[in-house]
């Protein structure tokens, strides 16, 4: 049976009242304390999220319904901006900033009293694979806690692995969401380009970065995007989500360049999902190719890199950061202050896309990897998706890695070979639990669909939960019941 | 020394126009000038983390609209791009601009001896903070921020500062009549870099200079003069201009280096991912070429053709938008069609009182222009002569009474008068005056017209009585 999920359970719990919404986010709030060694979370807002439970609470003792997320606790990530309450993006540059305005959907999860827990912990302005770039240090990873639970959105994976938060909202510009969800054990969606407004999201590379989600079960994922899938007129890339059509018989692709380099024990448990998958759709797959995949990284790198450049020059200590003591003019005061303010990684990429954007480079770097964009999401779209409905691919080519390994960039940008090429063509993936390796870690398994078929793929994530009796999944109270328990 | 003669000067300008939509480019903030320092400003217009931009269309068609004014071709398919330097009057260190692929492409301003002046392209860009220098302090102002702006870039087609004047007055005129900016120079919302280079005709273009942000008609005037002089020295002196930015200094009325060419900055142009691509249909081009008005330079030779009147009269008139319709409609309202007359009457009495360009842009005279209609219609049925009519008009002005009011009252409409008797009875009181002329002091003969004209009380036909009296002396 799968699982109805963790959101259903605690309104279920909430509506017939076996607990307050009050109670419940309290034990979510001391479970966070609890497991501080986890370092979920960058900041905990108790405040706005007992006042937002008092609501809830009000309303079940008028003996009111509650409508989709509603009293559920969950965490956002520190790159989305929360009016008054810190959004750092895990930065010292941004080390109590607190944003005047609202992000779209933080809005939206306000109005539908979902109670803040936190803001979770996460790679400095999403840039990372593992956590580790993060102000305060990395999260852990709650099936090991040796071991990184992913990134960029590791905070959000690890909270809600451990289940304190109920989900958490992360954002995704080459697999920052799926890739800390297989890591974790999690269900992770990076929507269609464009399903989710950005308004408010710290943007890292506005033309990859999506908000997506991650949850505990197929079905609290989808919970969460139907809500937040809201066109919003003040974000120029969004688009009106079409309405959902249901689906016919799947035919399911896989495209052998996505498996060179998976580990052993990946390389099985994907065998071993494809023969579930082929199971529950009664096709067989069919083998596809894409061999346009070698040049994901670069494309994806020198893009990601070129935007952050941009992105990040307004840092400049005047109006964030803590402005430089001593300087001798304004461009070494503003050197100064990205130089403290800014950790390794971030002035790397940012170097590197200030250089790919140059006069005498540009057309080499950025121009080219512009085209190869657009030619790999032609050529994705209409050639090696043209017969089937979705791809299988490993979430990443291994699990997740112990603290500290020692990794060239160059060797740690690699392990995004598989999800990057989503966010290059806009398209939705999701990651779903498929296995363990010898260590006891989880393995993810990426499904990439078509445009705006973000519903369809929750429709074949679930029936794949439902056959695999949920066995992958992260347990309702945490793993080790490390979290809250109902 | 003055510029060597034997150098042609080279002049382009790159104009920057800001457009008269009610909100900014890219938030709902108000674009209106002025305001309390920071109070026309949000997360987007300050450039707050996570703020996202939201293109406002009226400034897309605004821009496409100057365009078409302009005979510019307009692409289908524009796009934004992100200009990269780090200031503090731009807070997202990236001004939002169009470099590769801008609304307007092409288009010429004509000038009135026929010389066209080409137009490279026009671009669609925010402004701006505004840096205020006090008590030894740098404080930010960014209320224009994000304000939205044209840019013209003009083609090295101008010859002199008085060609790079009229250009200015030209598209400010168009730019005032189809409504998409007030071009008040003095507001910044029009003002202007130079390129200015010399050299020998009919070899190459020399180095040329850049003088940035001009902001007043006077300034492009003496910047231009002064450069050019200083640029003539220079090579007169065998020596090589430098390709550099130069700043102009009004109150000394000199240009100064600001920095070289050489190490000029890389702006690191790219597509601006946050704006998707402007799309142009034809339908919307064509609603927007419905939407111009008559333009100055058509109605200048209307007026010259329809009504005879003078070049400068004609332009001066159609500079206006509002002056142009008050004329057109004391024109018609006249049913005699004296267009001269009105011409007259407005720029020689009308414009003494109402005498700076806002004003004029403004035009609200307490004379309504069917007011001004049947002062012509009286004056040409010849119940007052011109004169009178100038001084009816002023009574008209003071008192807000209609004309025919104003004849009566001060008995402007008597009897005719005798033209040869009032002569004759001035050539009587003055015969020195009258000996004077006689002797060939042509001077003399306006004495004896000034007389005339004090007793009759202006009423007499001055070309009449010129006339009668040259006759009389002759």
């Amino acid at each position: 049976m799968a699982k109805n999920g963790r959101i259903k359970a605690i309104q279920t719990a909430l509506e017939s009242g076996k607990t307050s919404c009050t109670e419940l986010t309290r034990q979510y709030l001391d479970a966070i304390r609890k497991n501080e060694s986890l370092n979920a979370y960058i900041s905990i807002t108790d405040e706005t999220a007992i006042e937002t439970a008092g609501i809830v609470d009000a309303k079940l003792a008028r003996g009111e319904k509650l409508s989709a997320l509603e009293g559920v606790p969950f965490s956002l990530k520190d790159n989305i901006s929360t009016t008054g309450l810190e959004t750092s993006c895990a930065s010292e540059m941004l080390n109590g900033y607190k944003p005047s305005y609202d992000a779209f959907v933080w809005d939206i999860f306000k109005s539908a009293n979902a109670p803040l827990l936190g803001k979770a912990n996460m790679d400095e302005f999403a840039m990372g694979s593992t956590c580790e770039t993060s102000r305060t240090g990395g999260a852990k990873n709650p099936y090991n806690t040796e071991y990184v639970p992913g990134g960029s959105s590791g905070g959000s994976a690890s909270a809600v692995a451990a289940n304190i938060a109920a989900y958490s909202i992360g954002s995704d510009t080459g697999g920052s969401v799926r890739q800390p969800a297989s890591f974790c054990g999690l269900v992770g969606l990076k929507p269609t380009y464009g399903a989710v407004s950005r308004r408010g999201l710290i943007a890292y590379a506005s033309s990859l970065d999506q908000i997506g989600v991650l949850a505990q079960s197929t079905a609290d994922c989808a919970e969460v995007f139907r809500k937040i899938a809201v066109h919003d007129a003040l974000d120029m890339t969004s688009t009106p989500f079409p309405a959902y059509e249901g689906g016919n018989a799947i035919k399911i692709g896989v495209a052998e360049e996505f498996f060179t380099g998976a580990s052993a024990d990946v390389y099985s448990a994907l065998q071993n999902t494809i023969r579930v998958m082929e199971q529950i759709t009664g096709n067989t797959v069919e083998i596809v190719k894409f061999p346009l995949l070698k040049y994901a990284l670069p494309v994806y790198y020198i893009i990601a890199c070129a935007e952050a450049s941009s992105n990040l020059g307004r840092y400049d200590g005047i109006r964030y950061g803590r402005p430089a003591e001593a300087y001798e003019d304004i461009d070494d005061a503003i050197s100064r202050v990205r130089s403290a303010g800014f950790g390794t990684e971030v002035q790397r990429r940012i170097l590197l896309g200030a250089y790919v954007l140059s006069s005498g480079f540009f057309d080499a770097y950025y121009v080219k990897a512009r085209e190869l964009k657009q030619i790999m999401t032609y050529k994705l779209v209409n050639e090696t998706l043209a017969g089937v409905d979705f791809l299988i691919t490993p979430t990443a080519p291994a699990t997740a890695l112990k603290f500290g390994a020692k990794m060239s960039p160059v060797e740690m940008y690699l392990t995004d070979i598989c999800t990057v090429t989503v966010n290059l063509t806009g398209l939705p993936a999701v990651s779903v639990p498929c296995g363990f390796d010898r260590n006891g870690m989880p393995i993810g398994a990426q499904i990439i669909g078509k445009r705006y078929s973000d519903f369809r793929l929750f429709e074949l994530a679930s029936k794949f939960e439902q056959a695999t009796d949920s066995e992958f999944l992260t347990p309702l109270n945490g793993v080790n019941g490390m979290g809250v328990s109902l | 020394m003055a510029v060597s003669t034997k150098y042609e000067i080279v002049i382009g300008l790159e104009t920057h126009i800001e457009l008269s939509t009610k909100s900014k480019l890219f938030c709902g903030c108000s674009a209106k000038f002025g305001g309390e320092p920071n109070t026309n400003v949000c997360p987007v217009c300050l450039g707050h983390p996570g703020a996202l931009p939201a293109l406002n269309r009226n400034a897309v068609e605004f821009t496409a609209m100057a365009g078409l004014a302009l005979g510019c071709g307009i692409p289908g398919l524009s796009y934004m791009d992100r200009k990269h330097y780090f200031y503090p009057d731009l807070p997202k260190a990236f001004q939002t601009s169009q470099f590769h692929h801008p609304i307007c492409i092409g288009g010429s301003v004509t000038l009135s001896d026929g010389r066209v002046m080409r137009l490279n392209h026009i671009h669609l860009e925010e402004d701006a903070g505004k840096l205020v220098h006090e008590r030894g302090k740098t404080l930010v102002d960014y209320n224009r921020g994000g304000v939205p702006l044209m840019e013209l870039v003009g083609e090295p087609d101008l010859r002199s500062a008085e060609d790079a004047v009229e250009y200015l007055e030209i598209l400010q005129g168009i730019m005032r009549t189809i409504g998409v900016s007030d071009c008040r120079m003095q507001e910044g919302s029009m003002r202007c870099d130079v390129n200015i280079s010399l050299h020998l005709p009919g070899t190459e273009y020399g180095t040329r200079a850049e003088i940035k942000n001009l902001n007043s008609f006077v300034s492009v005037r003496q910047a231009i003069e002064f450069e050019a002089e200083r640029q003539s020295d220079i090579l007169e002196a065998g020596g090589s201009v430098r390709q550099e930015t130069r700043g102009f200094d009004a109150n000394t009325g000199e240009t100064y280096s600001l920095r070289s060419k050489e190490n000029s900055d890389d702006y690191r142009y790219f597509p601006e991912p946050d704006i998707i691509p402007i799309r142009l249909k034809p339908e919307t081009v064509k609603e927007l070429l419905a939407r111009i008005p008559e333009l100055p330079r058509a109605r200048a030779e209307r007026y010259i053709e329809q009504f005879g009147l003078s070049e400068k009269d004609a332009a001066l008139i159609s500079k206006y938008r509002r002056v142009a319709e008050y004329f057109d409609t004391a024109v018609t309202e006249s049913a005699t069609g004296n267009g001269k007359l009105a011409a007259n009457l407005i720029l020689s009495q009308m414009f003494a009182k109402i005498s700076t360009e806002t004003e004029r842009e403004e035009w609200s005279p307490p004379v309504s222009a069917n007011q001004l209609g049947e002062l012509i219609a009286l004056t040409d049925s010849g119940k007052i002569n011109n004169n009178v009519a100038k001084r009816v008009l002023s009574a008209m002005w003071d008192s807000g009474k209609d004309a025919a009011v104003i004849i009566k009252e001060q008995g402007f409409d008597g009897p005719a008068l005798d033209a040869e008797a009032l002569c004759k009875a001035a050539i009587d009181a003055n015969p020195t005056a009258a000996a004077d002329f006689k002797a060939g002091k042509e001077k003399a003969l306006q004495a004896l017209i000034g007389y005339v004209m004090k007793e009759s009380r202006g009423k007499a036909p001055a070309d009449e009585v010129r006339a009668t009296l040259a006759r009389l002396l002759s």
